[in-house]
């Protein structure tokens, strides 16, 4: 019991930084915009936060300057797929190799630096419950966060207006210019937003995970994330589950290792990127034939007024 | 008050083609001295030290030849998918699964025939490479699994399997610990020519470019990979076979990045190594892009991507900056040529005055 407990927990802790990407790129795709940099935002989130944790000492700084970073960034895409219509997937591409080139560049004098980061800050009462408490509100304050993020985005998307307009210009923007919004607008703003989220999980590996900070040490939790976005079917809560699911395999395989499993390692840590192709196989497989079923319909698709139809 | 008219073009004038991508290199290198400024090293020196290094001798042009060889062969891999509108992310994955493939025939089948070794594992290689792809493939025709991410995954996966072994069973026990195979026997490498480490494969690359003119242009297959390409939906009323044709397609593609794979270690390293490819598989992509999937133009930009390749080395060396530089100035060279495609579409035109 006490095992399972703490693989559980440890499955809440590594699975929060793609938790955050996942969610970030649930609302760019939401408003039609596939960003596929996510791998180098969680890289140059990641650096940024390390570098001002250790410079200024200030968590709160870091995530600021995390947040600002990725918006900063997805900016740049936001306004090479949405005002110049350019090709989504390789603009994500361009993003992820400047971020990842970006980051080891930038940050290799502070390669072997250590930082006192975020601590764990139990939740009062509730982290007394029996296995709950453990599980889910013994963490650090990041993660108390995302499940804020969690409910609020899925109250935000499905209760509010603006949540309403938002699944509307990814669905069809034509209509949403049509009654006196701008996609154009509203695409720009939840991809930002989407990138800084990114960044924000990056950072949360330097901040709180290692407290260091390393090349690629993101190790393709972004790519993690996208493809999450296909099984959570562009849903919070189950954005949060598979999170979750890609945390456990990784807390499961760090604690084989420590336990002295005879699996070699490099064999362990394949397991995730098997699991991502399995976990997509069986969601496509169960939507059937071709149509992926929650998809935004005007995802990836540039919206130019004068082709509006 | 000025205002800005922006007009769609019918025809992209043709010295646009030419000078769009040459300004977004500039653009490029101009934007990475921003980076090199903030890291307090001189951007003009180091564009001499690249320079230099990549064209200043003819050793230099051999290397640049070198690393052209892989990028080449994997650019019509990655534009072979592309064609059919196909994601292929995953020649670098490819490339490692060939190279294992081809170490295994060293290591299991030794024939002591040059000639044969490398047909062996080039055989080797080509089935490795042509599985791995087609997997990506078969996901994507049978079940629509989105291929981006298939091929992304599989790039890790046949990255950690190079690692078990040449971490595990396979390293060499006199290599003091470093995690690589022994080196092959002189029958199991490819030839390499005038004292440089330009080998055979340069040939290959040559007859792949001609081949795929030949199958895109020339041929039903390249004809059914078009049109899906341009419409897969008239594709299939036309009774075009998608799966068939994205799991061959894929095969293919995997199969040639497999043996770039083949091509790195038994031309140029003579041993199966941890992190033996620089990213050819992910440079592969711009190329492809950047060439818009044209063969000839696939030559150029991989010997253009040479040169940044074996400048970024020199860099290493002469001024200690890591090779992430090249990544930057390879990100941001497909950023600028992705901000000017609009421009090729687009005319835009100032009107003075109160624009009447």
């Amino acid at each position: 019991m006490e095992v399972l407990i703490s693989i559980l927990a440890a499955a809440v802790r590594s699975g929060t930084p793609i938790l955050y990407a996942t969610l970030g790129e649930i609302l760019t795709e939401r408003a039609g915009v596939l960003n596929l940099g996510l791998e180098g935002l969680m890289l140059m989130g990641a650096l940024s936060g390390f570098w001002v944790a250790y410079s200024t000492s200030s968590v709160t700084f870091a995530l600021v300057a995390a947040f600002l970073v990725g918006a900063a960034i997805a900016l740049i895409h936001a306004f090479l797929c949405v005002h110049l219509g350019a090709n989504q997937v390789v603009s994500g591409l361009a993003i992820t190799m400047c971020g990842t080139g970006a980051s080891s560049l930038l940050g290799r004098g502070l390669v072997g630096e250590t930082i006192k980061g975020i601590g764990v800050l139990p939740i009062p009462v509730l982290s007394k419950i029996p296995i709950i408490g453990p599980v889910l509100f013994n963490h650090d304050p990041l993660v108390y966060l995302s499940y804020v993020l969690v409910i609020g985005m899925s109250w935000f998307l499905y209760s509010t207006k603006a949540g309403l307009n938002l699944r509307a210009v990814g669905e069809a923007p034509g209509a949403v210019d049509a009654v006196g919004l701008d996609p154009v607008k509203l695409r720009y703003l939840y991809t930002v937003i989407g990138g800084g989220l990114a960044a924000i999980g990056g950072a949360y590996l330097s901040l709180v995970y290692t407290k260091m900070w390393g090349e690629h040490m993101t190790a393709g939790r972004g790519w993690i994330a996208v493809a999450l976005v296909i099984f959570a079917i562009w849903h919070p809560a189950r954005a949060a589950l598979g999170a979750y699911l890609f945390g456990g395999v990784g807390a499961l395989q760090l604690r084989m290792q420590a336990a002295g499993t005879s699996i070699p390692a490099p064999l362990l840590l394949m397991l995730p990127y098997l699991l991502t192709i399995l976990v997509l196989l069986g969601i496509s497989i169960k939507k059937g034939k071709g149509i992926l079923l929650g998809a935004p319909s005007a995802l990836g698709v540039p919206y130019q007024r004068e082709e509006r139809t | 008050m000025p205002r800005l008219i922006i007009e769609r073009r019918f025809k992209t004038p043709f010295i646009l083609s030419i000078v769009f991508p040459l300004l977004s290199i500039v653009l490029a290198l101009l934007t990475s001295s921003l980076l090199l400024l903030a890291l307090n090293v001189s951007p003009l020196g180091a564009l001499k030290g690249m320079i230099n290094g990549a064209l200043g001798s003819w050793y230099g042009i051999s290397e640049v030849l070198v690393k052209a060889i892989p990028l080449v062969i994997c650019g019509i891999a990655v534009a072979l998918a592309f064609t059919m509108k196909v994601w292929n992310i995953g020649a670098e994955g490819q490339i490692y699964l060939g190279a294992l493939a081809s170490a295994a025939a060293v290591r299991y089948f030794p024939v002591e025939n040059t000639f044969f070794m490398l047909s062996v594992m080039a055989v080797m290689a080509i089935l490795a490479g042509a599985f791995w792809g087609g997997i990506a493939g078969y996901l994507k025709g049978r079940w629509n699994v989105n291929e981006i991410i298939t091929t992304l995954m599989l790039n890790y996966v046949a990255i950690h399997l190079v690692d078990y072994f040449v971490y595990g069973p396979w390293r060499d026990p006199s290599s003091l610990g470093f995690p690589m195979t022994a080196p092959f026997p002189d029958f199991a490498r490819l030839p390499t020519f005038g004292g440089t480490r330009v080998h055979a494969w340069i040939f290959l690359a040559l007859i792949i470019v001609i081949l795929y003119r030949v199958v895109i242009r020339w041929t039903r297959w390249g004809f059914e990979i078009r049109a899906i390409g341009e419409n897969q939906r008239a594709a299939l009323y036309a009774g075009i076979p998608y799966i068939k044709n994205v799991v061959l397609v894929m095969a293919v593609s995997g199969a040639l990045s497999a043996l770039a794979g083949m091509g790195e270690i038994a031309g140029l390293q003579g041993r199966l190594q941890h992190g033996f490819s620089p990213g050819y598989g992910y440079t592969a992509i711009i190329v492809a892009w950047l060439a818009r999937l044209n063969p000839w133009g696939t030559v150029l930009v991989s010997i253009f991507m040479g040169i940044i390749m074996v400048g970024g080395e020199t860099l290493q060396v002469i001024m200690r900056l890591p090779l992430a530089s090249v990544q930057v100035i390879q990100g941001l060279i497909l950023l600028f040529v992705l901000a000017s495609e609009f421009f090729r579409n687009y005319k835009v035109r100032i009107l003075s005055g109160d624009g009447r």
